[in-house]
């Protein structure tokens, strides 16, 4: 393995080709574009497909065509573009199919900046279309980790056949960090993509015939349907959740950030214990599952929590559920593409200890 | 004794739920006797619309997907993205392809997509009781537009298969009417010929079928027919508006 210096969106892209990713679909939208223009141009060097679709819905629809088909296949956008992209993430996952949805995460609401934020996390977390769905949220924290996470997402989609969301913000996307790529540049599919015989690939009459569908007229077939999605679910949470500790054992005061949000808060962290206040850091690297246990169990020993986002405050909801009103969960956040800085996070943890 | 008349291979065994006089049933039994004519049934995979047809995955005896309001082109372009050697189709009511999924159509037809669509214009929204359509000609009583349709007020009816022959990756568009026997026929010569066009690689290709809802018309099957060649035919000429097919004069 070589160490590569690489720009987070192209770094996302490359990783995918090498998780086995042939075809990708979707439309221009900053803070994004390096994975299109990426795509665009190694995909017609290995025998994959680039497609510029006409907008984000038709772009998330050829992506249901294609999974539906079979193929390992993503789309990437940001803010408005994923808001056009619900409909059809609500039909991926009502019809089960895989795929990796890349959202790199600009201010809002509205057409609101292009600037880096967190304020898609309720949309992402909650499903963000129509119906009783989730969706796994991957978010990394490096570029690196954005690599080996853009592998986990196609390998999650295709063991529980749902679309996989890889939430980072503006700043995952531009920045340039040393990275791992798995040495498998041309191999035509991943290894670990699992054969799929429930795609509509043309039926000879040797299997059932193949219908990609999520309509359900019968309301005790919606209902039975919706039961075996919920009981996915839950088996997704029971088992996926992914999330990192940092000097929990003796914190008095526990930060929970994630995304470049996180190394931020590290750094303030580093401060604070540097004069006496001890701090730690869970960072979820899941949001959905969200990492709600450990959580719960470092409110024991904790005497409060801190959530810091570049959002309103959304994440902090789950912190307050996962803490449930045992100890007090403090919330610091910035908007509009504004970064929290390092001395300001130092003086919320100072007035929260 | 000979078999003189039976059920194409590519119709499943499925009761067709459509209306009694709705002739949605006799252009699927179109599209499934061009795929057997072509002995492609193994090869095809068909992408079913939001509107009457949402079941067509049910009736058609090839894999198929259902797709959102509109975006079957979409659907079926990724599809044939990952199998450019199979035969992909949609099938589409003008709700669904000429309003909400405007663009999508435009687009697929625009970038020669090797699909073939199956374009069902009955003037109406079937499905959800008839509201107006952008089909609807100017004059007709739908659930929204209860005095007539009004051109002052929305214009005139779509004519989909003049703009879309105008795109220069449309490799073949027709228009036909299913509303009598003879007219049968030449709409089963057309869409075998989409097919052909699409197994060519000449481009995209569309039919626009004209087809009867008389529950939302308020009419008896009969009068039903009879409207689509008094009233449609003259605003929707029949005949094919482009062919660029292989051996095609
Ligand atoms: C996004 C969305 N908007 C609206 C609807 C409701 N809807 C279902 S079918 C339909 C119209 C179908 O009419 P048409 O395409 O003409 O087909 P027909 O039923 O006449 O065959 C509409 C508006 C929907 N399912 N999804
Ligand atoms: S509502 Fe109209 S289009 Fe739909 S099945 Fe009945 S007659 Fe046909």
């Amino acid at each position: 393995m070589a160490k590569l210096l690489m720009k987070g969106n192209e770094a996302i892209a490359e990783s995918a080709i090498r998780s086995g990713c042939r075809f990708f679909f979707g439309y221009p939208i900053t803070p994004q574009n390096q994975i299109p223009e990426y795509m665009s141009k190694r995909m017609p060097q290995i025998g994959g497909t680039f497609l510029q679709a006409e907008s984000e819905v038709s772009a998330i629809n050829m992506v249901y065509g294609a999974s539906g088909s079979g193929a390992r296949v993503m789309t990437s956008s940001s803010g408005p573009g994923i808001s056009l992209k619900q409909e059809g993430i609500s039909y991926l996952a009502g019809a089960q199919l895989p795929c990796v949805i890349v959202n790199i995460m600009r201010g809002g609401p509205g057409l609101g900046s292009i600037q880096p934020s967190q304020g898609d996390y309720f949309q992402s977390t909650r499903g963000g279309g129509h119906g009783d769905y989730r969706v796994p949220v991957l978010a990394p924290s490096s570029v690196s980790e954005a690599v080996s996470l853009t592998q986990r997402a196609f390998d999650l989609a295709d063991q529980y056949r749902t679309p996989v969301i890889l939430l980072g913000d503006g700043m995952i996307g531009q920045m340039m960090e040393p990275v791992d790529l798995p040495d498998q540049p041309d191999q035509p599919a991943a290894p670990s993509a699992p054969s799929k015989p429930w795609a509509a690939t043309g039926w000879d009459g040797s299997r059932p015939r193949s219908i990609i569908n999520s309509l359900y007229i019968d309301p005790s077939a919606l209902e039975r349907h919706n039961t075996m999605l919920q009981d996915k679910f839950a088996e997704i949470a029971k088992n996926e959740v992914a999330y990192s500790s940092e000097h929990t054992d003796d914190a008095d005061l526990i930060i929970i950030a994630y995304g470049t949000v996180a190394r931020i808060a590290r750094s303030a962290i580093r401060a604070a214990r540097a004069s006496g206040i001890k701090v730690g850091m869970i960072r979820p690297i899941t949001l959905w599952p969200f990492p709600s246990e450990p959580i719960a169990r470092a409110a024991r020993t904790a005497k409060a929590f801190l959530t810091v986002e570049m959002s309103a405050g959304q994440m902090v909801d789950d912190a307050r559920l996962a803490v449930g009103g045992l100890k007090p969960v403090y919330f610091y956040g910035r908007t509009g593409g504004m970064v929290p800085a390092v001395r300001d996070v130092l003086a919320r943890i100072k007035e929260a200890v | 004794m000979s078999i003189v008349f039976s059920k194409p291979l590519s119709l499943t065994d499925n009761v067709l739920t459509y209306c009694p006089g709705c002739t949605h049933g006799i252009i699927h039994r179109l599209v499934a006797e061009a795929i057997d004519d072509l002995g492609v049934q193994s090869q095809t995979i068909g992408v079913a619309p939001v509107g009457c047809a949402v079941f067509a995955y049910n009736f058609f005896a090839v894999d198929m997907l259902q797709a959102a309001h509109g975006r079957a082109p979409a659907v079926a372009t990724g599809v044939k993205r990952v199998h450019p050697d199979k035969i992909v189709f949609t099938y589409q009511g003008d709700g669904d392809l000429a309003s909400i999924g405007m663009a999508e159509i435009m687009h697929a037809a625009a970038r020669g997509e090797k699909i073939t669509t199956i374009f069902v214009n009955n003037a109406i929204y079937g499905m959800t009781g008839g509201q107006m359509a952008p089909t609807t000609l100017v004059g007709q009583v739908t659930t929204t537009s209860p005095y007539g349709r009004s051109e002052e007020l929305t214009g005139k009816p779509i004519r989909v298969s003049e703009i879309i022959s105008q795109l220069d990756g449309t490799a073949y568009a027709a228009r036909v009417s299913a509303h009598d026997p003879k007219h049968v026929m030449e709409a089963k010569k057309a869409i075998r010929k989409a097919f052909e066009t699409q197994r060519g690689g000449a481009g995209f290709s569309m039919v626009e079928v004209l087809s009867t809802c008389p529950t939302n018309w308020g009419m008896t099957p009969i009068e039903a027919l009879k409207w689509v060649a008094t009233d449609m035919v003259p605003y929707y000429p029949l005949g094919v508006y482009k062919d660029l097919s292989k051996g095609a004069a």
